[in-house]
């Protein structure tokens, strides 16, 4: 185990200044579509001290040590519970991964009954991955632990939302007024919704593309804040001219074949971000995926592997955000509230 | 045992014939004996109503008493008892039950428990195919002979059109409703609530307003071709409002009902919950088919009760158990337990101005009576006329309370409604001469 520490060389993650600190109240992490700006900055700022310690020579801290944190995966995903279990084990957590794959309905169990049970074996942190929109609220509900919502049906992403902020921020600076197109099956993706509030939060222009079929009602028009202030295009050539960012979505085969898009070749004719259509774009312009990619289909290889690419970074600045949010959350709990009185993080 | 009842100067408003003064209404053998001013009762029962409205006793024409098969649900007693408290002496029971409701037995099981253990009149309704199922007709005369008042495969609609339209032709030979739950299916496919902003912001699947415009135009269509009676259940939509309003203008034989839940309250309440939270609530005692909808639909819905469009007020009482309401929204069950905050939940329409009580009192007697023609079984129901039977409700308008679910008398406790104050108390119930609810406030 690297987890051991060094006391020279293990410094707590920087605490944020005391009235940012004093501003988290979160003990869950469900969605970040009411989150304030401060809050946001404070999500930003944790992460950059947690991408210093990934630059480490041993990339290990002790602060999380003594907390249990349950990785709780109704759907299936490698990439978002290894970068939630790598968090945690470089932050000195015990992680224990729990695949309830098939529905609670199906194996009889119900939510409520799982998650009591794995806060009675001693967990802290729920992480939780489920294809249920809400299942997450229900969840925080019926559970001391601090729950983390790693995905939740069409509804939330919250820490992809988060990450590719930060993504942006890094590349950008700030994303206040630039476009960010996000172009694929709005409709059934819960990254995009993240993106949208965190994005629109930040005062960026964001403009989301996708055939009408794909576009979930009532996006683009004045909802006075019940939704984000997003722009809506169905013409990609024409939504992509001038942007900042080029956000593609996963095209999932099912919708393809569902009767939402004639199908995989109309689709990536009229959506797919290739080389051409990058040219539109500013110069430089950042391309994001959320992965995994259908190269072909939504994204040409090129523009998915060339130098604008940026889902690489987005994978590892995945570790670093959700580093801050385990610990952002924790100091809320009883024993993260004791265990930073004991000042020994 | 029925006693005699003396209910003295209270506001008696009778829609059916317009009647709305300060009266005395005498109860005798279970059925008005007298009204008018300084009635002299020797030795009977006195109740003082002033202050309180009297009025007819509420008729539900769309309730789900889930008996047979589902009593973990709810059964006669309870539903009955449920009745009594939201000021209803007649309730029009739902057919799907387990079995269905689609042969004389079930209606016959139906009405021997009734007359043992219903507090109030319960009128069943037959299925309109066997097993539910929608392709075949069950035996709508024998269903008839028993008993029924009317056929409906609700809780789905009757899908295949070709089924309707001889259900319908059917029907009229008994001169009775087909009752429709009007949702096209591969509109609404795999919806748990309103297609709107909501929806998006909850990631949740959302069944367009015109699933349910589609299903009411073709059925308006039908009930002209056949020359039949149709009603619409559960009406949710402007464009279903607009469509009945057309089709009653030209002489089609259709008639409509609105719950409390789709004339008050919006899908906002689904995130947000009925008390306006701050976090998403995502409420599944919201959850409701058809779904809770837009402002403008509800708008129209109120547009529709006061013109008439909308004969009269249904609660669509759907009891659940708590397992399948405590789960994710997806999962749980469809429906909102209704009864007993029907009255109060309505109440706010006059409160806000936007009815007149007397319209709301029609809506939920005379409306429901000559909707579904009732009398033809109960002479009198739904009205205060010398010799008809001793329904009669109480009414405090003004009277606030909270609604407790863990109080209902249902065994359904599915309400979005808990901790939410209602203007609007159902005092008493009289049902065929009994008193059948005293709520404990001012009943002498």
């Amino acid at each position: 185990m690297t987890t051991e520490a060094r006391p020279a060389d293990v410094v707590t993650p920087q605490p944020a200044p005391a009235s940012e600190e004093s501003a988290w109240r979160r003990r869950h992490l469900l969605d970040i579509d009411d989150f304030t700006v401060d809050e946001l900055e404070l999500v930003m700022s944790t992460t950059d001290t947690m991408k210093e310690v990934l630059s480490r020579e041993v990339p290990r801290v002790p602060a999380l040590r003594g907390t249990t944190i349950v990785t709780l995966f109704y759907e299936n995903s490698t990439r978002t519970r290894t970068s939630f279990e790598l968090a945690g084990k470089i932050l000195g957590a015990d992680v224990i991964n729990v695949a309830a794959s098939g529905s609670s309905v199906t194996k009889g169990e119900s939510l409520i009954d799982t998650v009591k049970t794995l806060q009675a074996v001693g967990a802290d942190v729920l992480v939780m991955r489920h294809n249920r929109s809400g299942a997450p609220y229900l969840a925080s509900r019926h559970t001391e632990c601090s729950v983390v919502n790693a995905g939740d049906g069409l509804h939330a992403h919250p820490t992809q939302g988060l990450l590719d902020l930060y993504t942006m921020r890094g590349a950008l600076g700030d994303v206040r007024g630039k476009k960010i197109v996000v172009v694929g099956d709005i409709l059934h993706s819960r990254v995009a919704r993240s993106n949208m509030w965190a994005l629109t939060a930040f005062g960026a222009n964001v403009v989301v593309c996708a055939p009408r079929t794909l576009l979930p009602a009532g996006l683009g028009d004045e909802t006075e804040g019940r939704l984000p202030p997003v722009r809506v295009e169905t013409d990609l050539d024409h939504a992509i001219e001038g942007a900042d960012v080029v956000m593609a979505l996963r095209m999932q085969l099912e919708r393809m074949h569902g009767g939402f898009v004639p199908g995989a070749r109309e689709y990536s004719r009229l959506y797919q971000v290739n080389a051409n259509r990058l040219a539109r774009a500013k110069p430089g312009a950042l391309v994001l995926h959320p992965g995994p990619m259908n190269e072909g289909v939504e994204i040409s290889h090129e523009v998915a592997h060339g130098l604008q690419s940026h889902v690489e970074e987005q994978v590892t600045n995945g570790v670093a955000v959700r580093m801050a949010v385990l610990w952002l959350i924790t100091r809320q709990t009883t024993r993260g509230a004791r265990l930073a009185a004991r000042g020994s993080l | 045992m029925t006693e005699r009842i003396i209910i003295r100067t209270g506001r008696v408003i009778d829609s059916a014939t317009k009647f709305d003064a300060i009266a005395d209404v005498l109860v005798e053998d279970g059925r008005i004996a007298a009204i008018g001013a300084g009635l002299v009762a020797d030795s009977a029962r006195e109740i003082d109503a002033r202050g309180l409205v009297v009025a007819p006793g509420f008729v539900d024409v769309h309730t789900h008493l889930r008996d047979p098969g589902l009593e973990y649900k709810e059964d006669i007693a309870s539903g009955t008892r449920a009745a009594a408290r939201g000021g209803f002496t007649t309730v029009c029971a739902m057919p799907n039950t387990e079995p269905a409701m689609d042969n004389r037995s079930v209606v016959e099981y139906v009405l021997r428990e009734a007359a043992a253990r219903a507090r109030v009149r319960v009128l069943p309704i037959g299925a309109v195919s066997k097993g539910r199922a929608g392709k075949e007709l069950a035996e709508l005369g024998d269903l008839a002979a028993a008993g029924c008042i009317a056929f409906s495969d609700d809780g789905a609609p009757v899908w295949d059109a070709t089924l309707m339209r001889r259900a319908l032709e059917y029907a009229s030979i008994f001169d009775l409703p087909i009752i429709d739950h009007c949702e096209d299916r591969s509109l609404a496919k795999d919806a748990v609530m309103h297609e709107g902003w909501v929806s998006t912001r909850l990631g949740l699947r959302g069944a367009p307003a015109a699933a349910e415009e589609a299903a009411v135009s073709r059925d308006i269509a039908l009930a002209e071709t056949a020359g039949a009676h149709v009603h619409i259940a559960h009406v949710s939509t402007r464009a279903a409002v607009d469509a009945v309003r057309r089709a009653k203008a030209r002489g089609v034989r259709v008639t409509a009902e609105a719950t409390p839940h789709h004339l008050t309250l919006t899908h906002e309440i689904v995130a947000f919950g009925a008390l306006g939270g701050e976090e998403l609530a995502y409420d599944t005692n919201a959850k409701v088919n058809p779904p809770l909808r837009s402002q403008d639909d509800v708008d129209a819905c109120v547009a529709g009760l006061a013109d008439g469009t909308i004969d009269c007020i249904a609660t669509d009482h759907a009891p659940h158990a708590v397992i399948e309401k405590l789960c994710e929204f997806d999962e749980a069950a469809f429906g909102i337990s209704g009864l007993e905050t029907a009255f109060g939940l309505c109440m706010r329409l006059v409160n806000e101005g936007r009815i007149e009580l007397p319209t709301l009192i029609a809506r939920l007697t005379v409306g429901p009576v000559c909707a579904l023609g009732l009398d033809r079984y109960v002479p009198g129901i739904g009205t205060l006329a010398v010799s008809a039977p001793a329904d009669i409700v109480l009414l405090d308008p003004s009277a606030e309370w909270v609604v407790e679910p863990e109080r209902f008398a249902s065994k359904g406790k599915n309400t979005p409604l808990g901790g939410v104050t209602l203007k609007g108390l159902v005092v008493a119930t009289i049902a065929q001469g009994r008193v059948v609810h005293e709520s404990g406030v001012p009943v002498a």
